[in-house]
């Protein structure tokens, strides 16, 4: 097997390869036009070119240079707080701020090493009173407070 | 004398309570954010953009100028107090300051830098009033390709004097303005790599991609390490410098004051690069080297008031030219188009109050930051006893409940999300999320003028090369790629952002 000598860049390189090369596939679909009249899909053809261009240099000068490994990913952390924030969104006009805040509060904090579930609560509820005071009461957003005002 | 008439006009506007009320709002939040590590000015500004849109355009731009130079106020404290900087332009403070404070001096480092960065402030307010009217008369007499073409110079001028791989930092602009084309096309009406999705038919909100890149991205790195932070001073006395101190710090904080001003004008540039580069000068300058690292009141004085400096000064091209030059004036580009301002050089004349009243603000604001951060100290530092365990996820909700509020749309908090999980892979990768935020800002701009100077030159490309101004933009980018691309410069640039971290 042969070694990359710079993994971080190998990667990037590639992700610029394919978002570039799906920029140019996806953007067949608008008319490019021409210069001088440039149709919808001119600028994004340009920068899907440059895109794949770069992406290419980076991965294959990435073959030989030096780097340090990627870092590992702990994914407890991206779970846990990716998590929160979309079971946030997704029920907040269902079951109101303040349910849908103390779950994100207690999620969110379970991706900490210092976890303390008593604490989390506590914190959640106090801050589930912060947020609808600032916010629904404050602030007047249009935010329902408990479920089924959505 | 124009500049007292100008400034005049924004001290009129700057001080009705209502304004003084949204600067002290701001300059509040930047010094707490700044305190708080994990948590920067962008993501801030972000959290805080939609709660701007019932404000006077003028009220909102003061408040979120005011979170980014309160933020360097901020940041110095948790440098100086807990050696670990509350932001990036504060990461030098902490060799000196941080050892300062270790000798019982934390009064001083915090008196010095305080002061400082007032000084710095006042002078750059006044560099900022006297030179955005030139600037921007010259713009205006700027057509497409001009504007092209120094868009371009910005974009390029930001990388190469960021940190890390030029190449990669080009392609994440390329990133950064294919994001931008998301949406319905000005000209023709077509519904842009929207995938079907209704909500992207108006484009990627600038709130979600800087809260994810910025914020999200930030928290979920800190959780990952377990290191501990320590509080060296849990009570400041002694904020008095003695006369000795004075005479040492006095030079320092005028040569920072010089090099921020003129650093904060460069594309990329603003107060992490203006601290760096004083912290460099002063140690150079000192006849006693070996005292830096020790414990140097030079090493305090100079970089706080540069980055303060450097804060206030990038904010030129912005309302001068319309061009951001770090992503802090990214997010002011998205403030502006939410109030339907579109930043460039028009504005100074036609929206004067809000032009002369936001550099008024300024000097306004740093007044305010020197009385919240002496006397008030003490508060500041209860702050920092707060665990990280309890600060983030509540920095969380603020930001979900901020991005769910632009649209009361869940959309937007899921977008939010899978950029958080985005910005997470750009730092194992080591990609830079400022230039993609920039050419993201940048883009849609930039499209329209390639299509308006290709439409006038009848789709001939040569049309940049051959009006003056464009093509000295142009080959001035050219210069600074193959200038960074030579071997000594390279390795040199490399030197000089690692010497420091």
């Amino acid at each position: 097997m042969m070694r990359i000598g710079h993994p971080k860049d190998f990667w990037s390189g590639m992700l610029f390869v394919g978002i570039g090369a799906f920029a140019l596939i996806y953007g067949t679909k608008y008319t490019i036009g021409t210069a001088a009249r440039m149709g919808p899909g001119y600028f994004p053809r340009i920068l899907g070119i440059l895109m794949v261009v770069i992406g290419l240099i980076l991965t294959f000068r990435s073959l030989r240079s030096k780097g340090t490994p990627v870092p590992g990913w702990k994914w407890r952390p991206t779970l846990l707080v990716i998590g929160s924030v979309v079971l946030f969104g997704a029920v907040v006009k269902d079951l109101g701020m303040a349910i849908s805040t103390v779950l994100l509060i207690v999620i969110a904090s379970a991706a900490s090493h210092e976890f303390r579930v008593k604490e989390s609560i506590i914190a959640g509820v106090a801050l589930a009173v912060l947020a609808v005071g600032v916010f629904v009461v404050g602030l007047s957003l249009q935010l329902p407070i408990w479920p089924g005002q959505g | 004398m124009d500049l007292l008439q100008h400034l005049s006009i924004g001290f009129g506007v700057a001080l009705t309570p209502i304004n003084l009320m949204y600067a002290l709002i701001g300059c509040l939040l930047g010094t707490l954010i700044g305190v708080l590590p994990g948590i920067g000015p962008v993501a801030t500004i972000a959290m805080l953009l939609p709660t701007t849109y019932a404000l006077q355009p003028v009220s909102a731009l003061i408040m979120l100028a005011g979170i980014y130079y309160g933020a360097q106020y901020g940041g110095s404290t948790t440098a100086i107090l807990v050696n670990m900087p509350g932001e990036t332009s504060s990461v030098v403070t902490c060799l000196d300051g941080y050892q300062m404070a270790r000798k019982g001096q934390a009064g001083q480092a915090l008196a010095t830098a305080a002061l400082g960065s007032f000084f710095a402030g006042t002078i750059a307010t006044i560099f900022v009033a006297a030179f955005s009217p030139p600037l921007s008369a010259l713009a205006l007499k700027f057509g497409p390709a001009e504007y092209f073409s120094l868009m371009v110079l910005g974009l390029i001028g930001s990388v190469v004097l960021a940190h890390g791989s030029l190449l990669k930092a080009i392609a994440m602009i390329i990133l950064g303005l294919l994001m931008g084309i998301v949406g319905t096309d000005v000209n023709s009406g077509v519904a842009r790599f929207d995938f079907g999705i209704p909500e992207l038919s108006d484009g990627i909100g600038i709130v979600g991609v800087a809260m994810g890149l910025f914020g999200f991205a930030e928290i979920i790195i800190n959780l990952e390490s377990t290191e501990k932070r320590e509080l060296v001073a849990k009570k400041v006395s002694g904020l008095m410098l003695s006369w000795a101190q004075v005479k040492k710090a006095a030079p320092a904080v005028l040569r920072g004051t010089g090099i921020g001003s003129v650093l904060g004008l460069l594309p990329g540039g603003g107060a992490m690069l203006s601290s760096f580069a004083a912290y460099a000068v002063e140690k150079k300058l000192s006849k006693t080297p070996e005292e830096f690292g020790r414990g140097a009141i030079q090493g305090v004085a100079g970089p706080e008031s540069a980055n303060n400096a450097g804060a206030q000064t990038s904010f030129i091209p912005l309302l001068t030219l319309g061009i951001p030059e770090n992503a802090v004036m990214a997010m002011m580009v998205g403030a502006m188009t939410i109030h339907n301002i579109q930043p460039g050089p028009q504005v100074i004349s036609s929206n004067p109050q809000l032009f002369w009243g936001l550099i008024a603000s300024m000097w306004v604001g740093n007044a305010m930051l020197v009385v919240l951060n002496l006397p008030m100290i003490g508060i500041w530092i209860r702050l920092l006893t707060v665990p990280y365990r309890l600060l983030y996820p509540a920095i969380l909700l603020f930001c979900s409940i901020g991005v769910y509020t632009v649209n009361n749309t869940s959309f937007d908090v899921m977008q939010t999300a899978i950029f958080g999980f985005v910005g997470v892979l750009f730092v194992k990768l080591e990609m830079e999320p400022a230039p993609l935020l920039l050419g993201f800002v940048l883009g849609p701009m930039m499209e329209e003028n390639l299509r308006r100077a290709l439409l006038l030159s009848r789709g001939d490309p040569f049309v940049f090369a051959q009006r003056p101004i464009s093509a000295g933009l142009l080959i001035a980018a050219i210069l600074l790629v193959l200038l960074i691309a030579l071997p000594n410069v390279k390795k040199k640039r490399e030197e000089a952002f690692t010497e420091e971290t």
